[in-house]
């Protein structure tokens, strides 16, 4: 590796934290326009001013609020992200159950949908505008088509109630056995799969067909390489890096936008957590999950822009 | 033919016949099944319980937030898993009568003013300790306390003085209230160690279950608590396990996929659906929750009588209970209190859909305009269509109605009980003096119809301080009344709690209280071998 790619890594992470930083400062700013304080929420019903003034000056809610802005940073700096004003737990210790079951579902679903999209994707590329081709693109790009909590339902109905193949809630708990987690995301990672694989597919099966336009392919040709060859040693390096960016897109989906599928199969993950804490004002945890969603999204975005720098021999070595 | 329907039931109940076989000679002597399954049931009730495996619910009424604090609980997952773990000091029997827990017995002065609980002996709390009347007594205390931020906190600020002595817990009242056992019932009065002041949210009392999984918003479970105090009547199961479950069709799923036993809050729109799946029983029965429309009596314009009346008299209460309900409850009479409740009179005249006595009121109201209905479908289920249904009936009469939808977030703080005239619902309360108390006082916070009445709250307080049960339901009757004749409340239905169990189910006792009976489903009920 040469020194030009590693400054322009560096910068692309250096990048990625200033935007972080001013995404701290958006949803900050965002939990404060919520309609009703913190402390109104809390007493609820309940609530005279007294009490009301109590509970402000006890959360620090008179304190201007920049102050706040860099208290709460502070903390979260030093891995300290506060405690839910509704139920009075450590933060950082809910959060982290439920990001593991996030991070695990997203997992296997990344696991099965993106080399199934790959695949697919050339698949299509290599009979392309036959029936191989239009029955792969219409089948993934109905399976997108359709709401996911369509697709949910409809997979709970046929391999939950019908066939009770797999379950159709998917509570999974510490010091489950592995099988028994497996079969439970069996159905929501199923659901996600369909619900991303088409995007990854067209984008695999396009950028392909792109290179598959230039000169240097129709040499391979000539000189007699069979269709999967061309594909595989010529067209695909080629065409990696848009691929990359959709993957790593897609990715960040299933991290951060599966709250749908997560309420269908009562998934404990961080959607519905984040979702039942938006209902209470719980302003603190909304802060902690919506930062951490912002940091899923820049990492794998940052990760996507190396990458496809990485990959592409006039980007790592710019003029 | 009933002998030796009897006689096949019993024969299912020993096991010495399947299900199956039992439904088909029954069809066979002309039976239908629903009335063929009620049979099997009676008959494996009487056959007795079944001991142990693994009983399994998914509820609605469950989030993150949960807390084992009995003094928060709200909504319906912490309510019923309450059940299993804690005990109370009395409760409310299916029947409606009190039925002693921890006191075994409850005695009053004459004045209803002091009251005096004598304490069960060895009743044993989860963490071996023995309940004493000191825990109960502590238990009052941490409920009356403006910090512990208790539901309960309305009827415990009564208490003027508590005080254990021998065996016994003494109660002083600031007030005389002869309706103080069933204050106690309140599912947030679980006895705790020291009345949970160590530690409000250890989940430790003496109910029929230890807690062994606690995963708010996820699942809760428990053990069996092999040193329960009535271990013949409750606790028939090993395990019980509480799976939250907040959408409708996902916990539909689950009970056809039987992965759980019992589900609550089946919508009435899918009931005749679900009714039809195969193992799968509907449990509906009536209860004192309601839907309502409510006005402010001291705000223009609904502070006029005249249009508070033209506005009851449109409600076409047959069509509402029809289309919303689907059948599944009962109209209501404008009033809060309906056969779920003691002391209740049956004889006050319905109220009935009078488009033309509506328009004379109306017209002699002098109002003139529209009138505008807050709704949101957070209100009640089906509460937007109901404001819709509403408008038409209101139509008949010549009365304008405008219907604003409002955002379900925030409704409960910013529309309910602020603005003049918009939909809500009641849960009900278990005697007619909290259910008056709580939302008909002129200083009751949750006085959602602004009804300020002086004249109203003597005959409120005079009445609770009666220990003469007629003259007491006479007082009742003349309070319904006037709700019903001068209130600014409209109640076209109470609601039906509409729980539905699976397979194997048994035990099932309709409680008219609160669903999935009153909480206690999963202690009372075991599954068929």
């Amino acid at each position: 590796m040469s020194s030009p790619i590693l400054k322009l890594i560096a910068q692309r992470i250096a990048l990625g934290v200033l935007l972080l930083l001013a995404v701290s400062v958006l949803i900050f700013a965002g939990t404060q326009i919520l309609p009703g304080d913190v402390a109104q929420s809390i007493l609820g019903q309940s609530a005279t001013p007294e009490s009301l003034a109590n509970l402000r000056a006890e959360l620090g809610l008179n304190e201007p609020a920049y102050v706040r802005y860099f208290t709460w940073l502070g903390g979260i700096l030093t891995g300290d992200l506060g405690t839910a004003l509704s139920s009075g737990q450590d933060i950082a210790t809910s959060i982290g159950g439920r990001l593991w079951n996030t991070l695990f579902l997203a997992f296997w679903a990344a696991v099965v949908s993106i080399p199934l999209a790959i695949s697919l994707g050339l698949l299509a590329v290599r009979y392309r505008n036959g029936w191989v081709d239009k029955l792969i693109s219409g089948l993934a790009l109905a399976s997108t088509s359709f709401p996911e909590f369509f697709i949910g339902y409809l997979l709970v109905y046929f391999f939950a109630v019908k066939w009770q193949l797999f379950p159709g809630i998917s509570t999974v708990y510490d010091g489950m056995p592995f099988l028994a987690r497996m079969q439970a995301i069996a159905l929501p990672a199923a659901v996600l799969t369909l619900v991303v694989l088409a995007h990854m597919m067209r984008m695999t099966r396009a950028a392909i067909l792109n290179v598959m336009q230039s000169a240097y392919i129709e040499t391979a040709e000539l000189k007699g390489l069979s269709a999967i060859d061309v594909i595989r040693r010529h067209a695909f390096p080629n065409a990696i890096a848009p691929i990359i960016n959709v993957v790593m897109l897609n990715l960040a989906f299933l991290i951060v936008g599966v709250v749908v599928v997560e309420v269908i199969f009562v998934y404990p993950g961080m959607g519905q957590y984040l979702v039942d804490h938006v209902a209470k004002r719980d302003v603190p945890v909304v802060q902690a999950v919506g930062l951490i969603f912002a940091a899923v999204y820049i990492t794998l975005n940052i990760v996507a822009d190396i990458g496809a720098i990485v990959a592409n021999p006039r980007l790592r070595h710019p003029k | 033919m009933s002998n030796e329907l009897d006689f096949l039931s019993r024969r299912v109940a020993q096991g010495k016949l399947s299900r199956r076989d039992f439904l088909g000679r029954a069809t066979a002597l002309g039976v239908s099944a629903t009335f063929a399954n009620s049979l099997l049931a009676g008959a494996a009730r009487a056959e007795g319980p079944v001991k142990g495996g693994i009983i399994r619910a998914g509820l609605v009424g469950g989030e993150s937030t949960n807390s084992l604090d009995p003094a928060l609980f709200m909504t319906q997952v912490p309510f019923a898993f309450g059940k299993m773990w804690g005990e109370m000091i009395v409760e409310l029997s299916p029947e409606g009568d009190l039925e002693p827990r921890i006191a075994e017995e409850i005695g009053s002065s004459d004045d209803a003013k002091v009251w005096t609980l004598k304490i069960r002996d060895g009743v044993e709390f989860h963490n071996g300790k023995t309940v004493t009347p000191e825990d109960v007594v502590a238990t009052l205390e941490r409920h009356s306390d403006e910090n512990s931020k208790s539901g309960a906190l309305g009827y415990m600020k009564g208490i003027e003085r508590l005080k254990a002595s021998g065996k016994e817990v003494i109660i002083t009242l600031k007030e005389p209230n002869a309706d103080l056992p069933y204050l106690l019932s309140d599912y947030h009065l679980i006895v705790q160690p020291n009345g949970g002041k160590d530690d409000a949210d250890a989940g430790i009392s003496a109910g029929p279950y230890k807690i062994s999984i606690n995963e708010p918003g996820v699942r809760h479970g428990g053990e069996r608590f092999a040193n329960y105090w009535q271990g013949d009547k409750m606790g028939h199961a090993d395990q019980i396990e509480i799976i939250v479950i907040n959408d409708a069709t996902a916990r539909t799923a689950a009970l056809q996929g039987g992965q759980v036993n019992m589900i609550n809050r089946v919508e009435p729109k899918i009931v005749d659906l679900i009714k039809r799946l195969p193992g799968v029983t509907i449990r509906n029965h009536s209860g004192p929750g309601h839907y309502v429309f409510i006005a402010h009596c001291n705000t223009a314009p609904f502070d006029n009588n005249d249009l508070r009346m033209a506005l009851k008299l449109a409600m076409n209460r047959e069509e509402m209970v029809d289309k919303i309900l689907r059948g599944y409850g009962s109209v209501g009479n404008d009033f809060p209190i309906n056969s779920a409740y003691p002391l209740f009179s049956d004889d006050i005249e319905q109220r009935t859909f009078d488009p033309e006595k509506a328009a004379f009121h109306y017209k002699k109201s002098g109002h003139d305009g529209t009138v505008l209905l807050r709704t949101s479908d957070v209100a009640f289920p089906g509460a937007v269509d109901a404001a819709q249904l509403y408008q038409q009936s209101c139509a008949k009469a010549g009365i304008k109605v405008e219907v604003k939808r409002e955002p379900g977030d925030g409704y409960w703080s910013e529309v309910w009980n602020k603005q003049p005239f918009c939909t809500s619902y009641w849960g009900g309360r278990s005697t007619q003096d909290q259910m008056y108390s709580t939302a008909y006082l002129s200083t009751a916070d949750w006085n959602d119809t602004r009804f300020l009445r002086p004249d109203f709250d003597k005959m409120v307080i005079a009445a609770r301080a009666e220990l003469d049960n007629d003259k007491r339901k006479a007082m009742y009757r003349d309070m319904a009344v006037i709700v019903r004749d001068e209130g600014g409340l409209i109640l076209p239905m109470f609601n039906d709690f509409i729980d539905a169990t699976g397979t194997g189910v048994a035990g099932w006792v309709d409680d008219p209280h609160q669903e999935l009976m009153n909480g206690y489903a999963l202690a009372k009920c075991w599954i068929e071998a």
